[in-house]
């Protein structure tokens, strides 16, 4: 086992022997042009001018003032495609184009990575297909729309729970199967080494900003940073360049769904260590080891797995997992659009619900730096049949 | 020497390759199961290699992942998988080899997994564990004398060879093509080419599986190969006819055929 490949005890390489190449492959490559200027400068070009970065760091003043908190809120769903995986499916697009692969593959929950992906495909004159659970095509329906807008298949997965892992297992045997010219551009911290790293490096750009953006304004670190926990990528996007400033609380919100006791996705509240979709970490799995099915409302969060760098985060205490039901999470929704004018993704109203219950901990006017990864155009369908 | 070992060196004296089947445990249910492993037995096998089912089996195509499937549904775990071998080790004449993914036997306990199954399986294979993460694994397993097998797919490097063949002490599992598990009616022809070479870098038996469909596949193979294993195939047939009445005996004519 190498060191490199882990976080701790959490991470490494589960995967089919056929694999084992094109993730050391991968591996090279992006450990090559990591440190490549022109690359990066590459990077930041599509970054800024095609996808908007960097977002502002918006003081919501309202919210502030409901909670007696300081909350800024990291406006990731104003860049291009509504959401904050645009930065990954930008630079690891850009790293398919240099590695020469003709074929792009995704997996998709609510959409937003599959939009991205279809986008960065469109924009680089690649073939895209997404996998997509049956479940999740159904109550995403406009980002389905968006993908096939853009020139993508959206595959449609049938098997399993019909939601992000099953199309995360499709994905997989896609590419065991067409290693030599496809490039899988998976959307989220977890799978094997090294896309917990990749993904985590390319969505750091979020608390790099936002770690200048709070000085700028504040004069000093924020208590809190606050973001929704699925796969993890917007979460540790924003924790990750605060790491060593060992003041700075991370709060991770998981998806509580119905309530412990029936349907949820909080792998590292409620999970246990066990191996999925080729990483090490915590998931829910019942006593004979088989995967359990996850629930939430937001897509994006229906995941019964979670990012290794969480689990390592929370066996070391740096960063401490709460949840967050349907139930609250639509108050959340309701609350950011009514006292801001924003109209969040559901994956983000779960952190935005968060602050409630945060405002009756911490200390007043502690300053709160929020992910709001995701605009919530995708969920007015859903959010309808509740209100 | 492990009963695998030994064994491919007295099919080798008699100038035989290997016949290896894989079934799912607890397909289409735990009874039916039971009697299609006697009837792999009867039909020749020389290794049975039982697959114990995961809700997640990314490296199988849909025919193992329906069986699976119908296999969990009927509530196949892990404990129950230990009570059907026991009753079926004293039935059957060949070793059997366990097969499975990392999750379910993790979940266990690697020390506990390997002493529940010490003298009920021969072998063991697991689809997403590569030989660099299985250091505790393997030096579990031959404490309790259950060898390990691991893969070689077409796009193993060669530095890699060496460290494969050291943990493989029953055989190494040459995957015919980059995908998961299904039959295909071509397989690629440069794997002739392939198994020249690597026959030329490792000690360990080679069966070939991924892929199998037919006799007449089966039969070139084991002119290269030390062992075919077919999997899916079987399945397939068994999907197709569990319900016509001479099931068995049809079941077992077919595994005949395929191993001629």
């Amino acid at each position: 086992m190498a060191k490199r490949e882990y976080f701790g005890d959490f991470g490494g390489r589960f995967i089919p022997e056929t694999l084992e190449y094109p993730l050391r492959e991968l591996d090279r490559a992006y450990r090559k042009y990591s440190r490549n200027k022109a690359f990066q400068d590459e990077l930041k070009f599509y970054l800024s001018r095609y996808a908007g970065r960097p977002s502002p760091l918006y003081f919501a003043k309202n919210l502030s003032k409901e909670f007696k908190l300081r909350i800024y809120l990291k406006r990731e769903d104003l860049l291009h495609t509504g959401a904050h995986k645009i930065n990954n499916a930008l630079g690891q697009a850009l790293l398919a184009v240099k590695m020469k692969k003709e074929r792009i593959i995704a997996e998709t929950g609510a959409g937003q990575h599959g939009v991205a992906t279809a986008t960065v495909a469109a924009l680089f004159g690649k073939k895209c297909d997404v996998y997509m659970g049956k479940v999740d095509i159904q109550r995403q329906r406009m980002n389905v729309f968006r993908m096939r807008l853009l020139g993508t298949r959206v595959l449609e997965v049938t098997s399993g729970s019909q939601t992000l892992k099953d199309a995360c297992n499709e994905a997989l045997r896609d590419w065991v199967t067409n290693v030599e010219n496809t490039y899988y551009l998976l959307g989220s911290t977890v799978g094997p080494y090294p896309y917990p790293l990749i993904v985590r490096d390319l969505q750091a750009v979020i608390g790099k900003e936002a770690r200048k953006q709070i000085l700028k304004a504040e004069k000093r670190l924020p208590d809190y940073l606050v973001a929704c926990v699925g796969g993890g990528s917007n979460s540790l996007g924003l924790f990750h360049p605060f790491f060593k400033d060992r003041k700075v609380k991370f709060l991770g919100v998981e998806a509580k769904g119905k309530g412990y006791l029936g349907h949820h996705a909080s792998s590292l509240i409620k999970g246990s260590v066990g191996m999925l979709h080729g990483s090490k970490s915590y998931v829910l799995q019942d006593k004979f080891g088989q995967i359990e099915e996850a629930y939430s409302v937001a897509a994006g969060l229906d995941y019964p797995g979670v990012g290794p760098e969480h689990s390592y985060y929370k066996k070391i205490k740096r960063a401490r997992y709460v949840g967050v039901s349907d139930k609250e999470a639509l108050q959340g929704f309701k609350m950011l659009s009514e006292l801001e004018g924003i109209i969040p993704a559901l994956e983000s109203a779960h952190a935005a619900a968060y602050l409630k219950n945060l405002s009756r901990s911490a200390k007043k006017n502690s300053i709160v730096v929020m992910c709001l990864s995701g605009r919530g155009d995708k969920d007015l369908e859903i959010v309808n049949e509740f209100i | 020497m492990g009963l695998i070992r030994e064994k491919f060196r007295e099919l080798k004296k008699q100038g035989k390759k290997a016949f290896i089947p894989y079934m799912t445990f607890g397909f289409p249910d735990m009874k039916t199961f039971e009697s299609i492993v006697m009837a792999l037995d009867r039909a020749g096998a020389d290794f049975i290699e039982i697959g114990l089912p995961f809700s997640d089996p990314i490296a199988d195509g849909p025919i193992i992942q329906t069986s699976s499937k119908i296999a969990l549904d009927k509530g196949a775990n892990i404990y129950k998988l230990l009570s059907s071998l026991k009753k079926l080790k004293s039935r059957i004449r060949a070793p059997l080899i366990l097969m499975t993914y990392y999750n379910p036997v993790y979940h266990m306990g690697i020390d506990k997994f390997f002493k529940r199954f010490s003298r009920l399986i021969d072998g063991v294979i697991v689809a997403d564990l590569l030989a660099e993460e299985a250091g505790h694994f393997v030096n579990k397993a031959r404490e309790n004398n259950i060898d390990t097998i691991f893969f070689i797919s077409p796009t193993t490097q060669k530095e890699r060879l060496r460290l494969i063949d050291r943990l493989s002490s029953g055989f190494i599992y040459y995957i015919s093509v980059t995908g998961v598990t299904g039959p295909r009616k071509t397989l690629p022809s440069k794997i002739f080419k392939h198994i020249k070479k690597i026959k030329k870098q490792v000690r360990a038996a080679v069966c070939i599986g991924f892929g199998i469909s037919s006799q007449k596949q089966a039969r070139m193979f084991k002119k290269y190969f030390d062992g075919v294993i077919a999997g899916s195939v079987l399945i397939k047939k068994i999907l197709i006819c569990r319900k016509n009445r001479n099931f068995l005996k049809d079941f077992e004519k077919f595994t005949l055929w395929l191993n001629g």
